[in-house]
């Protein structure tokens, strides 16, 4: 036992020593398993993309590397906890992530713990910077969100009775559910909400009562793994109603869950790849599709092909600000990083971003798009802002 | 050695501990991992000492733990946030029900307590039921208490499904130790106490036991309702120690992991589970982390090593200790000073056999 | 009104089925050894993720047979690795076995899978759509309860005709006595897992069918369901087990059709605690005395 322990300080010293060399760390906080495995995985790509773009930072005269230190917090609020502490005891000056609320607000107790600030990505629940000083984020809100969709709902399909499915558990879906609900009904239309179990994989019972009840419309916001399971068994009882979410269906299983069936499928997210009005988002586009296209191992993270999913544009900007952050803070201590980062700006490209008091991003801008049953890709139908909500 | 020196070799050897954490909390950073592990691995402890209790000393094969623990951890948590943050995290019940904030000891305090009714409850039919059907009644019944508490219409109180935060915290390494020891220290006085003999009858022969006059039924309720007062403690602590609390976590794996720790450092060694949780939280937040990334020699790459295979080995090494070495580290041996003197009688075969 | 509840009834025979036919496995288990064999879910699940990787490789007519192949070898494996040599230890040590193996294959499938959600194949025929009355489903829902019944009579054939049922018979009615009587108890017990391992394999192509994700821990749930249901049937009455199956997926999808989900599982632990307490042996169990 004492030699084993002996070799593994010993690795472990090397490793330290290694680092010391004028390296600031920057931690990647994000599921690689999971439910939200697969979102996380884009996440990442769009961070490391982003990394092989500005490899090193100059922070007071200083040229660092940058070093990516990757964990997986299992997309469980438990596991979180448990891998936020490791971000923390490796010493990094500030962390990316993550794909998903509930894992983001477990961690961020952790980071405002050891005063190390975070840039939230793709979380869209107001908690996850109302409740914790140390979170800051690049995405919009679910209020927001779920007002978008109920929108759509209304106005573009005409719904008047909505069947809203929420995930028992994941603050991500309850809480998105709730702003559509809450929005939906204040533009006058009637909500039936039901929850389902953790690792649930039976939806035909939900399907069968959205049906039953005269629904004209579907609103599910749910990890990607009860997804293609919702699509699945949503179109095998021939259902009529378009089926939608939020920015977590914008993936690929979503579009291999939709390919070949009868099903209008659609979902709200912050970034569209065909964007072209954005000089800054058309070289992304274009650079992130070759970076992909040269690393197959990266293409296979990406879910085997090259469409731009907008999580990893959200980490492509959320590096870029905590570049920013470091280089304004003139220092890699934490708590410096954190002072500098509400004044940080970034025309991003997802949209350029700047910090409220709340210490999240003013986005104003949401895409909708839905699957195409035959191209197994996504189809932009629209954008909205703000101000067309009134 | 007398009974009243013994107490006191192993009152200081508990001091020298505390000495020792305090001098590492002092030492070493805040952030480190050895910090973490000291926390978690001394809430964990209570844990399974108060599993052991149940299946190790009295013989009953419990599986209800993260079911208590859940209970505890609620009523924790629920009770002890702060009026004014009671907005922010009630968003969807619109502040909750409650309008009051509990001290933190007297919320630890009904945590046990909760849990303890909560035993009580179910006690009375499930403890008539023989060993595995106890097992898989317990089970059913932490399942049972895990949906009643993501009921929406609870949601005033409980907050659903979603998670409750900005409760009271700890900081010292030191808090969790102290909590730890002092409910240990109860468990082991209980243990030593008639009753501690009565339940080792119990769960010895339980046919022998009821002739020799001790109430079955009343003995089993006693035990299985003070392991759960310490399991719901336990459940409190850690809430404490993530920051943030979520009824997803406390599912059946929990109880397994808490039942491997107990097997891994014996069934019936309180000093035994003691160390064992601590091993099981270093090697699985700490000393195995580096199998789950993958490493370079050189240009070469270790093979295997990528993400997850650290549960693996890990699941491995519990496997080999419940087949190869059933009775853990410990067996029902203490490691104490009684039991090191024995040991060292035993191994280095000098002195007299006088205790 | 039928009109509303029978969707669900669908849903829920189709289901008790599957549970059926996990349930089988682990009263044939119980009914010799007395071992909750925990890891019996989890031989369902790997069986799930055996096909998602062999059907990525061969055809299908190679791949359903080579499942169930690899599914049996495993839980052979299981029982002689990890079961046998306890067979003198207490029941709680094989009982703590039983949860360990459980424990190492979520591990080792979360390992292999990245821990990622698979996608199941689709199987032709059974994967079609069809329509009934006022519900439209997948032809595996009529399938499942026609082959669970099948199958299920089929074994109690064997069990009642053949020497190797009748050695399983007199093992699981005394243990010491059968093993005088020269019956090779080793082996007889590896029928055993076999058997119950073969129609876990088969549950798990028709599960995965109506449910098309493989997840590492997707067995638990169904697994502690199928047990429940074998309970409740009376532990060790194979026809005990399909009725309680059926009825456990009956009731939760009507606890569904309700509005009550946050208690469909819930409702399955409330209704085994119910019959322990009323009717420990359970609605076909035999009568037991606790030999002293």
């Amino acid at each position: 036992m004492k030699k084993v322990l002996a070799i593994v300080l010993a690795m472990m010293l090397v490793l330290c020593s290694a680092a010391m060399a004028e390296t600031v760390k920057i931690g990647v906080f994000e599921p690689a398993s999971g439910d939200n495995g697969a979102g996380g995985k884009q996440e990442v790509l769009g961070i490391e993309y982003a990394n092989s773009l500005t490899p090193t930072v100059e922070i007071g005269g200083t040229t660092y590397d940058v070093e990516l230190v990757v964990v997986d917090n299992q997309s469980q609020t438990d596991k979180a906890v448990s891998a936020a502490q490791t971000l923390a005891s490796e010493g990094v000056s500030i962390v990316l992530g993550s794909y998903g609320s509930g894992v983001s607000m477990a961690g961020g107790d952790v980071f405002a713990e050891h005063q190390i600030p975070a840039i939230g990505c793709s979380c869209t629940n107001p908690s996850v910077t109302l409740l914790c000083d140390y979170y800051w984020r690049v995405c919009f809100l679910d209020p927001f969100q779920g007002t978008v969709m109920a929108n759509f709902a209304k106005e573009e399909k005409g719904a008047t009775k909505a069947y809203v499915l929420t995930q028992l558990g994941d603050d991500y879906s309850t809480g998105l559910g709730f702003y559509f609900q809450q929005a939906f009904e204040a533009l006058g239309g009637e909500v039936v909400a039901e929850t389902f179990n953790e690792g649930n994989s039976d939806f035909t019972a939900f399907v069968t009562k959205a049906m039953n009840e005269g629904c004209d419309f579907m609103f599910a916001p749910s990890s990607t793994t009860s997804a293609s399971l919702i699509i699945d068994q949503a179109a095998s009882a021939n259902v009529t109603f378009p089926v939608t979410a939020g920015d977590t269906w914008e993936s690929s299983v979503i579009l291999d869950a939709a390919k070949g069936k009868n099903l209008e499928v659609y979902c709200s997210t912050f970034f569209d790849e065909k964007d072209e009005s954005s000089t800054v988002a058309a070289e992304f586009v274009s650079g992130f599709k070759g970076w992909l296209n040269a690393n197959p191992d990266k293409m296979t993270n990406n879910g085997g092909n090259d469409i731009v999913a907008a999580v990893s544009a959200l980490g492509f900007d959320a590096y870029n600000v905590a570049i920013e952050a470091l280089k304004a803070a003139g220092s890699t201590d934490s708590q410096a990083v954190a002072e500098a980062l509400p004044a940080v700006t970034l025309d991003g490209v997802t949209g350029s971003i700047s910090f409220d008091e709340n210490g999240d991003a003013k986005k104003d801008m949401a895409y909708i798009k839905q699957a195409n049953n035959e191209t197994g890709a996504f189809d932009f139908i629209k954008t909205q802002s703000v101000a067309d909500l009134g | 050695m007398k009974k009243n020196t013994k107490t006191i070799v192993n009152l200081v050897l508990l001091a020298l501990l505390f000495l020792a954490v305090w001098v590492i909390e002092r030492t070493s950073s805040a952030s480190s991992m050895l910090i973490t592990v000291l926390k978690k691995g001394a809430i964990y402890a209570l844990i399974a000492v108060s599993m052991n209790l149940l299946n190790g000393f009295t013989g009953l094969f419990s599986l209800g733990q993260a079911g208590f623990m859940l209970v505890g951890a609620y009523t924790y948590a629920v009770l002890t946030i702060p009026v004014a943050k009671r907005v922010a995290v009630y968003q969807m019940y619109a502040g909750g029900a409650i309008h009051f904030q509990l001290p933190w000891l007297v919320g630890i305090l009904l945590a046990g307590a909760v849990a303890a009714l909560f035993a009580a409850l179910i006690g009375y039919p499930v403890l008539r039921l023989k060993s595995d059907y106890l097992a898989i009644a317990t089970l059913g019944f932490a399942e049972i208490i895990r949906a009643i508490i993501q009921y929406e219409k609870l949601g005033p109180i409980t907050n659903g499904s979603l998670l409750l935060k900005t409760y009271p915290t700890f900081k010292s390494t030191l808090f969790p130790f102290a909590a730890a020891a002092i409910c240990i220290g109860i468990i082991v006085l209980l243990i030593n106490s008639t009753y501690g003999r009565a339940f080792k009858a119990i769960r010895d022969d339980e046919i022998a036991a009821e002739a020799m006059g001790i109430n079955l039924f009343r003995h089993k309720q006693m035990a299985f309702i003070i392991s759960s007062f310490f399991a719901g403690v336990g459940g409190a602590l850690l809430a404490m120690y993530q920051g943030t609390l979520q009824a997803n976590a406390f599912k059946a794996a929990m109880t397994y992991e808490i039942l491997l720790i107990v097997v891994i450092g014996g069934m019936g060694s309180v000093t035994g589970s003691v160390l064992a949780s601590f091993l099981f939280i270093a090697c699985s937040e700490w000393w195995l982390r580096f199998l789950d990334a993958e490493q370079f020699i050189g240009s070469f790459q270790v093979p295997l090593l990528r993400s997850g295979f650290r549960m693996v080995v890990f699941s491995v090494v519990i496997m080999i200790v419940v087949l190869f070495f059933r009775r853990g580290i410990m067996g029902d041996k203490e490691f104490d000073v009684e039991g090191i003197s024995k040991w060292c009688r035993r191994k280095f075969g000098k002195g007299g056999a006088k205790a | 009104m039928f009109d509303k509840i029978f969707p669900y009834l669908l849903a829920g025979v189709s289901v008790g089925g599957q549970y059926a036919l996990i349930a089988v496995g682990y009263t044939m288990v119980y009914g010799i050894l007395r071992l909750i064999n925990f890891a019996h879910g989890d031989i369902f699940t790997a069986a799930g993720f055996f096909m998602v990787y062999i059907s990525a490789t061969m055809p299908l007519y190679l791949a359903i047979p080579l499942v169930t192949v690899l599914t049996v070898a495993l839980g052979f494996t299981v029982e002689r690795v990890a079961y046998k040599p306890l067979r003198t230890a207490p029941r709680m040590s094989i009982m703590i076995s039983a949860i360990g193996v459980s424990y190492l294959l979520q591990n080792l499938m979360w390992y292999i899978t990245g821990g990622l959600a698979k996608q199941y194949p689709v199987l032709p025929w059974i994967s079609d759509s069809i329509t009934l009355g006022s519900a439209s489903t997948k032809v595996v829902t009529i399938v499942t309860p026609i082959l669970t019944i099948v199958l299920v009579t089929a074994l109690v054939m064997l069990i009642q005709r053949t020497k190797i049922g009748m050695a399983m018979r007199a093992v699981s009615k005394d243990f010491e006595t059968a093993e005088l009587m020269g019956i090779k108890i080793n082996s007889v017990i590896s029928t055993t897992f076999i058997i119950g391992s073969f129609l876990a394999a088969v549950g798990s192509m028709l599960y995965f069918t109506n449910y098309t994700t493989v997840t590492p821990t997707i067995g638990a749930m169904p697994g502690l369901k199928a047990f429940v249901a074998a309970v409740f049937g009376g532990i060790g009455s194979i026809p005990g087990a399909v009725v309680g199956a059926f009825i456990i997926g009956i009731a939760e999808n009507l606890i569904r059709a309700m509005g009550y989900t946050t208690f469909s599982d819930a409702f399955t632990f409330a209704l085994l605690i119910l019959i322990l307490l009323v009717k420990p042996t359970g609605l076909f169990g035999e009568k037991t005395s606790e030999k002293v």
